[in-house]
């Protein structure tokens, strides 16, 4: 049974379509890469898969492990593992990072018929997970994302990805706005985390990212839909070629 | 001794007229000429005030007249029943090592209160305790700067008022424990209290006051209660209110402080309770560089109303004050905050900071904010800001998609927006304490 079945989706924000038909299988074990022009839809898949509720559902299904996801509150699907690494994580002044994230911990544990961690062995995971993705361990002194530099905040997402282990992890645009450095100590975090029971969605505009953490599939989303799937040979393609290439393949113009 | 309500009765002022004359002999028995004097004109002052009415800009968001039309008892020396250590267990915050004072419908209580082992010179007593055996300093500070020429609340209560607290700290003396005020409701009347308390910080003396307003009665009862400040030079207050009381209470707090040179003065006003309440928190710098840091965190919920008007008076230069009220409002629940700021124009080098921030959980549930800047000097530094919202989308949104609840991830942004006020409590068990009563409310 694949982890994840995406088959026909429709869905719109205030009155206008955005996604128009996707559809999609991931396995356990597999990175999946989503590429494609600003508009194409990338970011809003995120969101559905999520559970972000401004976005209406018109048609299709989303199978979670055969079950229905889009009928899972968004706090649901987080403990049954689907782990979104968001492309701008949202400031909390006042919630303390470490609260939040014992919290969260709590959560999914419990959900999974495990006691909840004493504090000693939960500051031990945090310190562990914190070096796994060059994060400085006195973040949790922080409020969650406050005073985050854009590096700090999507490397802070990894982190919790690394704390949580959820069974899909969708990345999206984790590497806008990063430095190289940056986008080498996320990929770094990602590639250690890469397991059989685990499979990656990542969203990305820019085949740079996929230097360092190689795709088993490439698809290119245009216009709401996945027009073309194939291997990482198709980022580097598209790379050389652009997206217009992709535009005039599948018959719109560019 | 009752008074009796005649259908005649027309005004709710003459309630309060007519009980006056009927108990003139227990208000001024064994006062002083100059205090008889002075309450006799705070109830001719009161009379031709009268209460607030709909016209009044202080109280626009407030029917006060409304709610008073209600027929209280009112009597200076309302009974009080006996009350077991067991009882105010209830009440004790946890870890709060302090001088106890225990206050019964505004009346203090001796037995439960523990006086004993203060330093030299302190008086902590109550009262009509303190005018009768601290005579001198009673005289010297009670009404003092208290001025009720357009105040009818203040006039009030200083024409009735009998009993409260009385705390005094000499010259350079460092009160190291703070003093806890419980002030209890328990009674089966419908009550009008009048406690009127007195705080004095004498020239480098240092103290930490905590009041706790708490309800043992299910009646309607109303509290007109005044408590005055003195800090002198170079000394510095800490005073916190909390208003715990159920919903049959209601009442309007006031509190004055009056700041010598090089004073500093923090209040935290923290209502949790009450079914209407109106905090007066009023500030005045009689002299240079002091400091004054007003603090307010209000939680109102059914049908609660919570008013809170600060009043600062830059009367003279180089002074600081600094206010942050925060408010959360749910169900019908409605908030008001009115912070006036004053600068004289002979106050220059005056630097007024305020702030009020508010989160409106409902679309019944109401806040109205409105900031007051009456600035006269020319080289002053005074902000303000004031913003009413909901609890933001995304963040909720973010904490459920790591796994907590709709109910966790909303209880989490409300104990945070709260810490904001909650985190600048000086005496650390008291923060503990509201830290956690506020996350029990919230379901965190």
């Amino acid at each position: 049974m694949a982890l994840l079945e995406i088959r026909n989706l429709h869905a719109r924000v205030e009155e206008k379509e955005i996604l128009k038909g996707v559809n999609l299988t991931v396995n356990a074990g597999e990175v999946h890469a989503i590429m494609g022009p600003n508009g194409s839809g990338k970011s809003t898949l995120a969101s559905v898969l999520a559970g972000r509720e401004d976005y209406e559902v018109t048609e299709g299904e989303v199978l979670y492990d055969g079950k229905n996801l889009l009928e899972m509150e968004p706090d649901e699907r987080a403990r049954e593992g689907v782990f979104l690494a968001f492309q701008y994580p949202v400031e909390l002044p006042g919630v303390n990072m470490a609260t939040f994230l014992r919290e969260a911990l709590k959560a999914v544990r419990e959900h999974r018929g495990l006691p909840p961690l004493s504090p000693a062995e939960f500051m031990k995971l945090l310190k562990e997970k914190a070096e796994l993705v060059g994060l400085d361990p006195s973040l949790k002194q922080r409020s969650v994302n406050e005073g985050f530099s854009g590096g700090e905040k999507k490397r802070s997402e990894i982190f919790q990805l690394a704390l949580l282990e959820p069974r899909l992890a969708i990345l999206d645009e984790t590497d806008s706005g990063l430095d190289i450095d940056a986008l080498r100590a996320v990929a770094d975090g990602v590639n250690k985390l890469r397991a059989p029971d685990r499979a990656f969605v990542i969203i990305t505009h820019y085949q740079r990212l996929l230097n360092y953490i190689v795709p088993d599939y490439v698809h290119v989303m245009v216009n709401g839909r996945i027009v073309r799937s194939g291997d990482k040979t198709l980022a580097l393609e598209l790379e050389e070629k652009g997206y217009d290439w992709i535009k005039e393949e599948v018959g719109l113009v560019a | 001794m009752t008074t009796t309500l005649t259908a005649t009765t027309t005004r709710p002022e003459d309630r309060f007229l007519h009980a006056f004359e009927a108990y003139a002999g227990e208000v001024l028995n064994g006062t002083s000429e100059h205090l008889a004097a002075l309450r006799r004109k705070a109830i001719e002052r009161f009379g031709v005030l009268g209460f607030p009415g709909r016209k009044s800009e202080a109280w626009k968001y407030t029917p006060i007249a409304k709610a008073l039309q209600h027929p209280y008892r009112i009597d200076p020396v309302p009974a009080v029943p006996a009350l077991t250590e067991q009882a105010l267990a209830d009440y004790a915050i946890p870890e709060l090592d302090a001088y106890r004072v225990v206050l019964v419908n505004g009346r203090f209580v001796p037995e439960l209160s523990t006086t004993s082992d203060l330093p030299e010179g302190v008086v902590l007593t109550g009262l009509e305790e303190a005018a009768r055996r601290h005579a001198d300093l009673f005289e010297k500070y009670f009404a003092h700067y208290l001025d009720f020429e357009n105040e009818p609340f203040l006039a009030l209560n200083t024409a009735f008022a009998r009993d409260g607290f009385f705390l005094y700290v000499p010259e350079g003396t460092a009160l190291e424990r703070p003093v806890h005020v419980l002030n209890l409701i328990d009674t089966d009347e419908e009550l009008f209290l009048q406690p009127r308390n007195v705080v004095v910080a004498a020239p480098g003396a240092s103290l930490k006051l905590v009041t706790s307003g708490h309800g043992r009665t299910a009646q309607r009862t109303f509290t007109n209660g005044v408590t005055e400040v003195f800090v002198g030079q170079g000394a510095e207050v800490h005073q916190y209110d909390l208003r715990l009381e159920g919903e049959a209470a209601s009442g309007i707090f006031s509190t004055q402080a009056y700041l010598e040179g090089g004073a500093r003065y923090t209040n935290g006003t923290l209502t949790l309770g009450g079914a209407l309440v109106r905090n007066n928190v009023y500030v005045r710098f009689d002299d240079q560089e002091g400091e004054a840091h007003l603090y307010g965190f209000f939680l109102g919920r059914g049908s609660m109303h919570i008013d809170n008007h600060t009043r600062i008076d830059h009367a003279v230069p180089h002074c600081v004050s600094n206010e942050l009220y925060k408010g959360i409002l749910d169900d019908e629940a409605t908030g008001v905050f009115n912070g006036k700021v004053l600068v004289r124009p002979h106050a220059q080098k005056t630097n007024a900071y305020q702030s009020n921030k508010s989160i409106v959980l409902t679309r019944e549930a109401r806040m109205y904010s409105k900031p007051e800047l009456e600035i006269y000097a020319d080289d002053v530094r005074c902000t303000h800001g004031a913003a009413i919202g909901q609890l933001d989308e995304d963040g909720i949104f973010y904490l459920r998609a790591r796994g907590l609840t709709l109910q966790k991830a909303r209880a989490m942004m409300l104990l945070a927006f709260a810490r904001d006020v909650l985190d600048q409590i000086t005496i650390e068990p008291l923060r503990a304490y509201l830290d956690e009563l506020v996350a029990g409310r919230f379901g965190a």
